[in-house]
């Protein structure tokens, strides 16, 4: 016997989408990666507020939506140009060998 | 005419548009100017007249506003509020920036790393403070604040070839986008429980749900953790003394004040607007926040050798002194908060000041021992590291005293004693490493090397830095003044 899906469900995917992001961004070793689970919480973001836009029959959660997909853009491109500026100077992408700065 | 203008959508977003036009501006001059110093300057130029313009235009706000006896100035129907808060704010901004663009001139110089873009994204970061301070709308202040996040990222990492500087921003970025990914799924979960992003509609839905309810929980836990990356609070602070160290100074002066007052005003606009009736939520949460960052950023800031690394953590301690505010919860803690948040512009710009007078030639100026024997170096500059330093650590005559003061009082007249106790403790400690950096100034060896020398820009931002930290402490008044704002109905 299968439910339909409703609101709840995707409430739950957005949430295990949020702690996957958290969870990449905190434990992986290299950027690119950390980058990718940053997008991961931002479309955790987005599922949400469709979810909740069709739920409570508003617009404004979809309008939302496509300022949060544009503002993710902007956020990769300052990210990767941030990564590049490092890759020059230092020859990796490993948050382990980033450790100038300590205490 | 005029009572027509006061009223429209552009009357309300006049600073921002400035704002943006003249960081357009300015992007435009440098392709079109010929590179060489004489165009640098006009640059520099640039943006401090458009400080002034978004002065002018801010100014005119005021003075409507406080003819008509303080209406909240609505536009964009209920996107933007003009209110007594978002004024306060603003100005602080506008401070911050203008300070920034006045001592950024000499130090990138010195850095080689001179171009239209740096004053660019500080007027995009303002930019986008303008509408966190003023945004009564999820998604405007959710751009805002992206806007200026995003121009700090760049900013932070602008001395490109500079690994400290790449290192600082690549670690201000991850969790910086960390935080702004939490604040937004905060965002989603409020539109969510409302159908709307009105801050004003959310206001309803949260208040007919309560406290208790797991939605509520779960926008309080994303909007806070997310709140307390941005304003550095412990324990979500580790980017704060990396960041600071790594980049370039006036820009760290201007993060360390501009950003902070930025996030607290968005804190301000959530959890003192919608979230209010949700009190008990973020209550407890906030008063543990607020505990650890003054015992971390007073502990860690004691064992530090890098002065802009103690910045750091003391910058930590003092947002947990705002925090406070927020804990006491009544009109005196707002006011509070805005006089603290003011007069940290300009004591903790003042003491970035001098270590950028400090950067010439080779020397970093960033390490203790540099500051050793300042007094017989440079009394002029010494001296108003005292100044800054005694403000810094709260003590009278100097405006952080009024600050510390108004926090402590706040929390007395709203029965938190312990926590009064407490706070009062930490700033005792603060004092400590506070005065060994006096010491050392007053003190220790004198050293060799270039003599300092101020460009006209840090002299001009030297003597006001000093004339207000010292001035508001010994006639405190506009700035009880400008603080009552926000207070007003």
């Amino acid at each position: 016997m299968l439910h339909p899906v409703g609101t709840g469900h995707y409430l739950v995917l957005s949430l295990a989408l949020l702690l996957v992001g958290i969870l990449g961004v905190l434990t992986r070793r290299n950027l690119v990666i950390v980058l990718m689970s940053v997008e991961l919480i931002l479309n955790a973001v987005n599922i949400n507020l469709i979810a909740f836009s069709k739920h409570t029959g508003n617009l404004a959660g979809q309008v939302f939506a496509i300022f949060v997909i544009t503002l993710a853009v902007a956020e990769a491109a300052v990210g990767l140009g941030l990564l590049i500026a490092l890759f020059r100077n230092r020859e990796t992408t490993s948050a382990d060998e980033v450790n100038l700065l300590r205490w | 005419m005029t009572a027509f203008y006061t009223g429209t959508d552009h009357f309300a977003v006049l600073p921002a548009l400035l704002l943006a036009l003249f960081g357009c501006a300015v992007l435009l001059f440098e392709f079109v100017l010929p590179v060489g110093m004489a165009s640098r300057r006009a640059l520099a130029a640039l943006t401090l007249a458009g400080e002034g313009f978004t002065a002018y235009s801010l100014y005119r706000q005021h003075s409507y506003l406080s003819s008509q006896g303080w209406p909240a100035l609505t536009a964009f129907q209920g996107a933007v509020t003009i209110d007594g808060l978002a004024l306060a704010f603003n100005w602080m901004f506008l401070a911050a920036a203008g300070l920034a663009a006045l001592i950024s001139y000499r130090y990138l110089e010195t850095e080689g790393e001179h171009s239209g873009e740096y004053y660019g994204l500080l007027l995009f970061a303002q930019f986008g403070m303008f509408f966190l301070a003023s945004g009564t709308d999820l998604i405007v202040q959710f751009t805002g604040l992206e806007t200026m996040a995003l121009s700090f990222y760049v900013l932070v990492g602008f001395l490109r070839g500079r690994r400290r500087s790449n290192e600082a921003a690549l670690k201000y970025f991850v969790l910086g986008v960390l935080s702004s990914g939490l604040i937004l799924y905060g965002f989603s979960v409020l539109y969510g429980i409302s159908g709307s992003t009105k801050l004003s509609a959310v206001a309803g839905a949260v208040a007919g749900r309560g406290a208790g309810d797991p939605l509520i929980w779960l926008a309080v836990a994303t909007l806070g953790a997310g709140l307390f990356f941005k304003i550095a609070a412990a324990p979500f602070h580790m980017w704060a003394p990396d960041a600071y160290d790594g980049g370039p100074t006036p820009v760290v002066a201007y993060l360390s004040v501009a950003s902070k007052a930025a996030a607290f005003v968005l804190l301000l606009r959530l959890f003192l607007g919608p979230l209010a009736a949700a009190r008990e939520a973020w209550q407890g949460l906030t008063v543990m926040v607020a505990l650890a960052s003054l015992a971390v950023g007073t502990i860690a800031a004691l064992s530090q050798d890098n002065v802009k690394r103690l910045l750091a953590y003391s910058s930590i301690a003092h947002g947990g002194y705002v925090l406070l505010g927020l804990v006491a919860g009544n009109a005196r803690g707002l006011q509070g908060i805005v006089v603290y948040l003011l007069t940290y512009v300009f004591m903790n710009t003042g003491a970035f000041l001098v270590l950028v007078l400090l950067r010439r030639g080779e020397a970093e100026g960033n390490h203790i021992d540099d500051l050793s024997g300042l007094m017989r170096r440079s009394p002029a500059a010494a001296v108003l590291m005292l100044l800054f330093l005694l403000s810094l650590g709260g003590l009278p005559p100097s405006s952080g005293f009024i600050a510390k003061y108004y926090i402590f009082l706040a929390l007395v007249e709203s029965g938190h004693y312990a926590l009064a106790a407490v706070g009062a403790i930490f700033a005792a400690a603060g004092l400590y490493y506070y005065f060994r950096l006096v010491k050392t100034m007053f003190g220790g060896r004198e050293l060799a090397g270039e003599p300092l020398a101020a460009s006209m820009g840090t002299r001009v931002a030297m003597v006001s830095t000093a004339v207000v930290t010292l001035g508001l402490g010994l006639y405190p008044e506009p700035l009880l003044q400008l603080a009552l704002l926000p207070v007003k109905p």
